[in-house]
């Protein structure tokens, strides 16, 4: 049977040309960086050459990045390390509703500690307005948090115009690029960001690695105490292997940016015309143009995204409904909710992201199967009898 | 020789421990050992940048070795279940399975459960979330914990964090030893005191705390929540987790032989502790962010390993550290153990003095033959300050200055042991005459 992977923002393969590179670090040069002889010094080379190609990636210095155990002690480095080391100046945090759950939960979790936080709402395309930004700003504000891209609708986000907001205002403004960084060019220059999580394993890298830049002069306490390793920023004996297949997957992306980002949004159109012109009642979640080149989520009325997913896979297809970090829950996807997409119609919605592996062959057989399983699922719905009725 | 009287690892009381029971006199009639010897050349081979020449590495303390098996537990799970665990779908479901059989694998090993396990990204974030995580959600019935002054600085530094938001933490004394001091203990415990946090093996000096004699005051006078850092003891010491009421134990994967980026926290059924990181619900709910699926791998084969062959691969490691310090002792004139007793500390480190030499130069001319030992612990040997370990211990300033940590692993053989004591007194001979 053939095997198509289309969930590629829950996570990526390890390229062999990053696997290549970190076994060196997994077997025989197993030195702790922090060791003074030469074992040490050698992990502790490689960690920076890792450091310089991330930066690379992003257009950052390779001193502004501090890496991390993912994407998600990232997102919740910044906005914690940013509330407390900046809570004299004001307690106000401006977030968006549509946010991971890991900027989310931690926005919560400050609100609980006494901070005020925003959570904006979206236009029906899944975007955060430039304006509402603007209108949430108050003398207390001391933290815009916004992502780069949404992982579940493929949104990309008017980062650079609320960065420039938030610069001129003097607000700290944090976004996580989860979901952008080597998928669509990443300039904190040209974002305007002081602040951005990123993380290994959604560019082809290991799991349990991902980093945090922080630009020079940004006010931030650490999230992990005790060891003097990254700067004092981050303590932790560094996992190395890991830091160095990051780095190596940072810098096969940032060369096949462009033409990988080309070739996947073809497919990706073909994808959701292709899906839009063969299957009645569905809608494609997002925005149309301003959108992840990796993604496509569709609503298809009347029927169970999990039905779906279970009936793609029985097909060799792997698939998403919602992201995957909360795919085990029963609830509907706050993003789809906050989008004003009704419970019943976000209840049948399903993610399909793209990757390296995927080619035109694996759309065709997507799109082969799927209106037959749609249209199975549907003979069996009593909502939809009615709705034809 | 008594040693079953003065530390706990000698005793085959190993929870669920495998070949139990094997005299030490075996390995000490030098009876050949398969396992071991295909362990000397895995370790040889695994040296292959220095193939060279010979080399000895004896910094356990500061990170291990990685096993060609876990290596490859890690490659696998990297190249063929590259899933979400997360995800609903096969793949997912594969890399879930994974993460069980690890559980499993590293609960064993502790003798817990496997739904006590929660992976973290090494022992620092354990030692962090244990801190901070109970101290958050106890803080309603009081803000005072007890701690030692020779913690690791994962659990110091979470400490000074929450004397900053208002909890009071009291740092216990040690003995010459490194051993804390159960009156100052008694002394301390408030109607307030809401978590006691001590390590079961001291990383710089391998003392061994008296767990049993400080659950039992806790327990006798207060209903304070008991945390230990096992990173040091992990696969080298038993803990008893009931008998101890031990509410939460740290353990890190690349002390025994593991990758580096992973480490659990044992955490006892029912007991309460607020997330450290939020936003997903992994690790159910408690510990949010994609799980290092393949670091969770290794971690359970290395825990496999490390099993294998207890408690006889402890004691072969335990006799040759009493060797080594014997050696150097005899060997060298005027050198000092700082810490306890060879016979009375953790079976892997050791810690030790030479009057006259500086400890930095001495472990750059060591690595120059070869031999891999340490200064201090391996995360402030780049700062220039006393470790805070041996200050705490009374030691006068000549013993700070010239104090080098001696660690081992299983993989350590007896010749080379016998080559490093002869380096060493070689190399602090030389020094002194210059």
């Amino acid at each position: 049977m053939r095997k198509v992977y289309l969930d590629h923002s829950a996570t990526t393969p390890v390229r062999p040309e990053v696997l290549e590179e970190m076994l060196p670090y997994l077997k025989e040069e197993f030195g702790n960086p922090s060791s003074l002889y030469s074992w040490g010094r050698q992990a502790k080379k490689a960690i920076e050459e890792a450091r310089a190609r991330v930066a690379g990636l992003i257009g950052a210095q390779p001193e502004e990045i501090v890496f991390t155990s993912g994407g998600t002690e990232a997102d919740n480095m910044a906005l914690i390390g940013v509330a407390y080391a900046n809570q004299k100046k004001g307690k106000h945090i401006i977030t968006s509703s549509i946010e991971h759950h890991a900027v989310l939960d931690t926005a919560q979790y400050l609100q609980r500690q006494g901070f005020k936080v925003t959570f904006l709402p979206v236009t029906p395309e899944g975007l955060v307005r430039v304006e509402d930004v603007e209108e949430a700003i108050t003398d207390e504000t001391i933290l815009i948090s916004i992502m780069h891209v949404n992982n579940e609708v493929g949104t990309i986000q008017p980062i650079q115009e609320i960065g420039k907001l938030a610069r001129e205002r003097g607000i700290i403004f944090h976004t996580d690029a989860v979901q952008s960084v080597g998928k669509i060019p990443v300039n904190v220059d040209e974002l305007n960001v002081d602040l951005l999580s990123a993380s290994a394993h959604k560019i082809y890298g290991p799991k349990g690695v991902g980093c945090l830049y922080i630009r020079k002069g940004t006010r931030i306490q650490p999230l992990l105490h005790g060891g003097g390793q990254e700067r004092k920023r981050r303590a932790g004996t560094e996992n190395v292997p890991g830091i160095v297949g990051f780095g190596k997957a940072a810098e096969l992306a940032g060369q096949e940016l462009e033409s990988e980002g080309k070739r996947l949004k073809a497919l990706r159109d073909k994808l959701i015309d292709g899906v839009l012109e063969r299957i009645d009642h569905v809608q494609l979640n997002g925005d149309r143009e301003r959108r992840s080149p990796i993604n496509a989520n569709f609503s298809f009325k009347y029927v169970e995204g999990e039905s779906i997913l279970l009936s793609l896979d029985m097909k060799g297809i792997a698939a998403s409904s919602g992201s995957a970090c909360t795919s085990g829950s029963l609830d509907p996807s706050h993003v789809l909710l906050a989008m004003g997409i009704p419970h019943e119609v976000a209840h049948g919605s399903v993610r399909m992201t793209l990757g390296r592996d995927n080619t035109e062959e694996d759309i065709d057989y997507v799109l082969e199967v799927l209106p037959e399983i749609i249209e199975r699922l549907r003979a069996m719905s009593p909502l939809y009898k009615k709705a034809g009725d | 020789m008594d040693m079953r009287a003065r530390s706990g690892w000698l005793q085959p009381n190993w929870p669920r421990g495998e070949g139990q029971g094997i005299p030490v006199v075996k390995w000490l009639q030098g009876e050949k050992n398969s396992i071991l010897d295909e362990r000397i050349e895995l370790q040889n081979l695994a040296c292959g940048r220095a193939a060279m020449r010979k080399v000895i590495y004896l910094d356990n303390s500061a990170t291990t070795m990685v096993l060609p098996e876990v290596a490859e537990a890690v490659r696998e799970a990297m190249e063929k279940t590259y899933g979400n665990p997360s995800s609903l779908h096969s793949m997912g479901v594969e890399a879930e399975r994974i993460l069980r059989n690890a559980r499993e694998e590293v609960a064993k090993l502790l003798g817990a459960q496997p739904e006590e396990v929660y992976f973290t990204s090494g022992g620092t974030e354990a030692n962090n979330w244990a801190l901070r995580g109970l101290a958050h959600a106890l803080k309603r019935r009081g803000r005072h914990i007890i701690t030692t002054a020779i913690e690791h600085a994962s659990v110091l530094e979470a400490c000074r964090r929450l004397e900053e938001e208002g909890f009071s933490v009291t740092y216990l004394p040690v003995d010459k030893q490194g051993i804390v001091r159960l009156e100052s203990l008694e002394r301390s415990l408030r109607e307030d005191t809401i978590l006691v946090s001590v390590m079961s093996v001291n990383n710089e000096v391998g003392s061994l705390q008296p767990l049993e004699e400080i659950a039992k005051i806790v327990a006798s006078r207060s209903p304070a929540l008991f945390h230990v850092d096992h990173v040091q003891g992990y696969g080298k010491i038993p803990l008893p987790l009931k008998k101890l009421r031990l509410a939460a134990v740290s353990l890190s994967a690349h002390k025994i032989h593991g990758p580096k980026g992973v480490g659990a926290l044992y955490l006892r059924q029912g007991v309460r502790i607020e997330p450290f990181l939020v936003g997903g619900d992994q690790e159910r709910n408690l510990r949010a962010g994609t799980e290092n699926v393949p670091g969770i791998a290794g971690f359970g084969v290395a825990a496999t390993l490390a099993r294998k062959n207890l408690p006889d691969s402890v004691q072969r490691m335990a006799q040759l550290k009493i060797r080594l310090a014997e050696g150097l002792l005899e060997g060298i004139p005027g050198a000092h153990l700082n810490g306890p007793e060879p016979r009375a500390g953790a079976p892997h480190i050791l810690n030790i003095s030479f009057p006259g030499v500086k400890a930095e130069v001495l472990v750059h001319m060591l690595e120059e033959k070869g031999i891999y030992v340490s200064t201090s612990s391996a995360c402030h040997s780049r700062r220039q300050e006393a470790s805070h370990v041996l200050k705490a211990l009374g030691l006068p300033s000549s013993h700070l200055e010239g104090a080098i940590r001696i660690s081992l692993s299983r993989l350590t053989t007896e010749e080379e042991i016998e080559e490093a004591i002869r380096t060493i007194k070689e190399c602090v001979e030389e020094l002194r005459r210059l």
